[in-house]
């Protein structure tokens, strides 16, 4: 039995799996639960063993006794289990039959997420099971609406949008992965700059590649922070295009700001590669958050890529040549 | 939100009006209005928003609606281009007949690429 109320473990919980701690362990026991003190009547509602998906019906549903079906998707949510179909009709029926839902309870109707329909085919499960498959909203915090208006979703209801909240939240996902491997390249470029100019390695080290650190920083934090954040304010509609105009901008900012405040004079060689390789890497990196926005298609993908990696790749390839040229010329 | 639209004309889907029956499941699941019910007969009315996810296929009891479903994931495509088998749980690229069950390792490379 479980209550409808979170507590400061669980949104704890939430933070850190967000953050990508211990995400993929973050996991309910599959099977039925029972919220309240639910009886034969009641509801019965099905969602994927991700504990933020649990979670969030539970306590979408105070007050409510309801039973809480609970598939295996191996602590995926549901809208990705249902694209991978582990949130699926085989599952949902090997759970049905597994709980003995069906004397359980008197009624045969299953209240299932709207977005878990990739997965599941209703005709299927009412033929295997006779149960019959009621899509409920998308969004869990809309279920008190929607068991009010007797189980209908309004249009709304049922339309995935993808909010400031929603895209501020998966920035993390991005950030982490992306500050790895920034973590590798950025103590090469300092390493590599000592060899040039005329003061001692670390001198050199530290003049030649602070303009480039602050770059490639901006061209990441462009990619993965500003591009998820302003994406229906940025320019044009493929995500690599928007995430180089989020690179652009950041980079001419920080060109201006290094023109008005720093003694250091700028090689054109080391700025022109900059501007490249922070454009491109945002690209590469916005193009990424494609798999965690809610409208892309896989064709569409496939579409953007096909212009987008080849420039991206003779962004940073030119870009790495320049800079490393702008390097020997310091020596001339 | 209106201006969060995806490329036009890219869209593998497919509806048959021959086969529909008008029973309103693909406008019920479908997560983006790209359906609506006109004279007891599904319509597409909206093309371009379609993400491909699937769920009117696997839903229409009339076999009437085809797409090639996936996940918009440019991970997955760079995974799968570069042969790198992953069990990543979302970002995997499939056809819709391939089978249900899949390798219970699957997590490390999702985590790595980021999509669930």
């Amino acid at each position: 039995m479980v209550g409808s109320k979170l507590n400061a473990a669980d949104h704890f919980g939430t933070f850190k799996a967000r953050w990508g701690i211990n995400r993929m362990n973050y996991t309910v026991d599959p099977g039925l639960y029972a919220l309240g003190s639910p009886t034969s009547e009641s509801d019965v509602y099905v969602t994927a063993n991700y504990k933020l998906s649990f979670d969030k019906l539970k306590s979408a549903l105070p007050g409510i006794n309801a039973w809480i079906l609970v598939l295996n998707t191996n602590g995926i949510n549901v809208w990705c289990a249902a694209g991978k179909r582990t949130f699926g009709t085989a599952e949902l029926v090997r759970k049905i039959i597994k709980s003995r839902l069906a004397q359980v309870v008197s009624h045969r109707k299953l209240i299932i997420p709207q977005l878990g329909a990739p997965g599941i085919a209703a005709h299927e499960v009412k033929k295997q099971t006779g149960f019959r498959v009621i899509y409920g909203p998308i969004r869990a915090t809309d279920l008190p609406a929607f068991i009010e208006s007797d189980y209908h979703s309004t249009p709304p209801m049922r339309k995935k949008d993808f909010p400031l909240t929603e895209r501020l939240v998966l920035i993390p996902m991005e950030l982490i992965p992306a500050l790895k491997h920034m973590a590798m390249i950025l103590p090469v470029i300092f390493v590599l700059s000592g060899f040039f100019g005329p003061g001692s390695f670390l001198e050199n080290a530290v003049a030649n590649s602070f303009f480039a650190i602050i770059m490639l920083i901006g061209g990441m934090a462009a990619g993965t922070i500003i591009t998820p954040a302003a994406l229906p304010w940025l320019p044009g509609k493929a995500f690599s295009f928007k995430a180089m105009a989020a690179g652009l901008i950041t980079s001419v900012v920080i060109f201006a700001l290094f023109l008005m405040f720093s003694a250091n004079t700028l090689q054109t060689g080391s700025v022109l590669s900059m501007f490249l390789l922070a454009s491109g890497l945002s690209s590469f990196l916005g193009m990424n958050f494609t798999g965690a926005s809610t409208y892309t298609s896989l064709s569409g993908v496939r579409k953007e890529m096909k212009l987008a990696v080849p420039l991206q790749i003779s962004a940073v390839f030119c870009g790495i040549v320049l800079w490393i040229g702008s390097l020997y010329m310091i020596n001339t | 939100m209106n201006n969060l639209m995806y490329l036009k004309d890219v869209t593998t889907l497919k509806l048959d009006p021959e086969k529909c029956i008008g029973c309103g499941m693909c406008v019920e699941v479908c997560p983006h209005e790209v359906f609506a019910i006109n004279s007891r007969k599904a319509e597409i009315i909206n093309r371009d928003a379609c993400m491909e996810c699937g769920a009117c296929r696997m839903n229409c009891p009339a076999d009437a609606i085809r797409v090639d479903a996936g996940v918009g994931c440019a991970a997955a495509v760079i995974n799968t281009a570069l042969g790198i088998q992953t069990n990543s749980c979302c970002c995997v690229i499939e056809s819709p007949d391939s089978p249900p069950d899949f390798p219970k390792d699957c997590g490390e490379t999702s985590q790595k690429t980021g999509c669930c």
